[in-house]
């Protein structure tokens, strides 16, 4: 196996609120080797945009980070200086937004926006970086890719804005890319190709991929490694295979339930849910934070439950064994 | 876009006709012009005699559209007070107010978008608040009072500048600070407000997330689009512009087309009067054409439909 290019260890974002500090992603950790697909999957509000973005400096003002390690190939990016910070951004570290509608400037053309970050970090010339704008729309699956470098944003529909982010994410080779739900924004058909493009360019450049969803049916698919997070935690992690036949976290387990599975799932059947609400991040947050919502619960999971492993790389955050 | 240019020009048109129309009867309304002419204390025959003459004793709808008409030709009329052609004293006059307009303009914009831009990078600290003080002096400052204030200091203490006249260059300055430090702090909070919100979108995390250099991400992600209402709001700022000239160029003796508005209408110049006030209305419809075309090229979504 290759090195690791992103490596997060105990990794924690605060957001200061009026009612207190909200404390969005809680200690933790996780390493990605080059040309991996690890895939961050919970519910909406656990923490994941906000890991992505902590990890690419990008958090808005009110969140703080804080990181025991935060180190891509090596090299710590909580020591660094925000201009080796920009270095490193759109050239070695790339991501994907969530809203392809908004994501692009509006007062520039595609090429503008395309060429910008390459000729910033290469000292390429115009010429050279519009003929690799063209080179990329073209892997992206962008028909007519030199007259598209002329339009603007709003002349584009949402998968093809998506696919020129990608395009944009890929103009200066990068050895990461972290995709934020890159798909939730676009219709389903649309949702499918976006996918499936990702992991064909991700085997084919041999990227690493952090892939944040709240999608199994993807992750099943396309991930190397999955880690569930919950309430601002990762209670799961391991490798795709063994997470899914094998689910440990009673989390996990209710997260598989509610994907139909055709000839398994009965039509017009009831689909598993979680009983029950995310709990409040405000504040101190004690013991496990999915007790309230599970049925394995029992008195000891308000103390600090401590994190299990088996020999192939398979942690879960729980008292028990396993879920079932 | 040439028809909603030429659309724009019509509606122009009939926005210029329908204030000729209210400034010639307001004015009417506003005092004699016989009287005007004649003098005060001139005798009825006289009043009677000159009213024949110029043909005021017509309708007054008549004498309009004879002033129209007159004045469609390029016959502007002469002036009551200094009894020289109209168009000649105007176009003497209106250069002056044109440079101090946009050199008034220019320093509102100088000082106003660098204080906008590092009021909304900095929102909240001391560098806001400081900006926030110069606007709110600005703002409630009367411009006069303030034009006063600068003739103190670098006139009479400092000996620096010139008190009044129109000579050279040195004469410009201090109406220009006085007139565009009156119209600088809606353009900074019109900044500040449009950085804020354009400094929180989608697209100005993707251009950091490109590892673009901060300037670059305030310069040209950000300001490009928190620009486009600050076009709308010039020409708006311009019309200000030239009523405070009317002010700004008395106070200071500037000999251009605000000071003439107020010697004319001292001396109840009525012909001055009405052309002047015509030259702004249409020189601000005009204004308000091109800050719209402007606005139409400065946003794709509506240049490239």
């Amino acid at each position: 196996m290759s090195e690791a290019i992103l490596e997060v260890g105990g990794l924690s974002v605060d957001i200061a609120t009026p009612r207190g500090a909200l404390h969005a992603v809680r200690d933790i950790s996780f390493s990605v080797k080059s040309g991996e697909t690890l895939c961050l999957v919970g519910e909406s509000g656990c923490g994941k945009s906000m890991t992505s973005l902590a990890i690419m400096d990008l958090l808005p003002k009110a969140a703080t980070r804080t990181a025991r390690r935060l180190a891509f190939a090596g090299e710590d990016l909580g020591k660094a200086s925000r201009k080796r910070v920009n270095t490193l951004r759109g050239d070695r570290m790339a991501m994907i937004f969530q809203e392809p509608m908004t994501a692009l400037n509006p007062a520039y053309t595609i090429g503008n926006q395309l060429v910008e970050a390459y000729r910033q970090h290469r000292s390429a010339s115009e010429a050279e970086a519009r003929e690799r704008a063209v080179y990329l729309l073209g892997k992206v699956g962008i028909a007519s890719a030199a007259q598209r470098l002329g339009q603007y944003p709003h002349q584009l529909s949402g998968g093809l804005r998506q696919r020129v982010m990608i395009a944009m994410a890929l103009m200066c080779g990068p050895d990461l890319l972290i995709a934020d739900e890159p798909t939730t924004a676009l219709d389903v058909t649309i949702q499918a190709q976006i996918l499936r493009l990702l992991a064909d360019l991700q085997r084919e450049l041999g990227i690493a991929m952090v892939l944040i969803t709240h999608d199994l049916g993807i992750v099943a698919r396309i991930a190397d490694r999955v880690a569930v997070m919950y309430a601002g935690q990762i209670v799961e992690e391991g490798p795709t295979a063994s997470l899914f036949a094998n689910p440990r976290h009673p989390y996990t387990q209710g997260l598989i339930d509610c994907i139909p599975v055709p000839g398994r799932t009965v039509p017009g059947g009831k689909l598993g849910v979680i009983p029950g609400v995310v709990p409040s991040l405000i504040g101190e947050i004690r013991g496990c934070s999915f007790r309230d919502r599970c049925s394995h619960a029992r008195d000891i999971c308000a103390a600090t439950v401590p994190v299990k492993e088996t020999e192939d790389g398979h942690q879960w955050r729980c008292i028990l064994e396993n879920a079932v | 876009m040439i028809g909603y240019i030429l659309k724009r020009l019509g509606l122009a048109l009939l926005v210029a006709l329908a204030v000729s129309a209210i400034t010639f009867f307001l004015l009417r309304l506003s005092g004699d012009v016989a009287l005007a002419i004649a003098g005060e204390g001139a005798q009825k025959e006289d009043l009677d005699l000159i009213r024949k003459t110029y043909g005021l004793d017509r309708p007054l709808v008549v004498q309009y559209v004879d002033w129209l008409w007159q004045t469609l030709q390029g016959n502007f009329g002469t002036s009551l007070y200094f009894k020289t052609d109209v168009s000649r004293l105007v176009l003497d006059k209106l250069p002056t107010t044109i440079i101090l307009g946009f050199t008034a303009l220019g320093f509102a914009l100088l000082i106003s978008i660098p204080l906008g831009v590092l009021a909304a990078v900095y929102a909240n600290s001391w560098i806001d608040r400081l900006a926030l003080a110069i606007a709110v002096v600005g703002q409630a400052l009367p411009n006069f009072f303030f034009a006063l204030i600068l003739v103190m200091v670098f006139s009479i203490t400092l000996r620096w500048l010139p008190v009044s006249g129109s000579g050279t260059w040195l004469h410009f300055i201090m109406p220009t600070i006085a007139l565009g430090y009156y119209v600088a702090p809606a353009f900074m909070r019109l900044i500040r407000a449009g950085m804020i919100e354009v400094l929180s979108a989608d697209y100005i995390r993707t251009a950091r997330a490109k590892g673009l250099p901060t300037h670059k991400v305030i310069f040209k992600h950000a300001l490009r689009n928190a620009v486009v209402p600050v076009v709308a709001l010039t020409a708006v700022q311009l019309g200000f512009l030239l009523g405070g000239s009317v002010v700004i160029e008395t106070i200071f003796a500037l000999d251009g087309l605000g000071y003439l508005a107020y010697q004319s209408i001292t001396y109840k110049d009525f012909p001055v009067m009405q052309i002047i006030v015509l030259l702004l209305s249409i020189l601000y419809v005009l204004l308000t054409l091109a800050s719209d075309i402007a606005n139409a090229w400065l946003d794709p979504r509506i240049r490239v439909a």
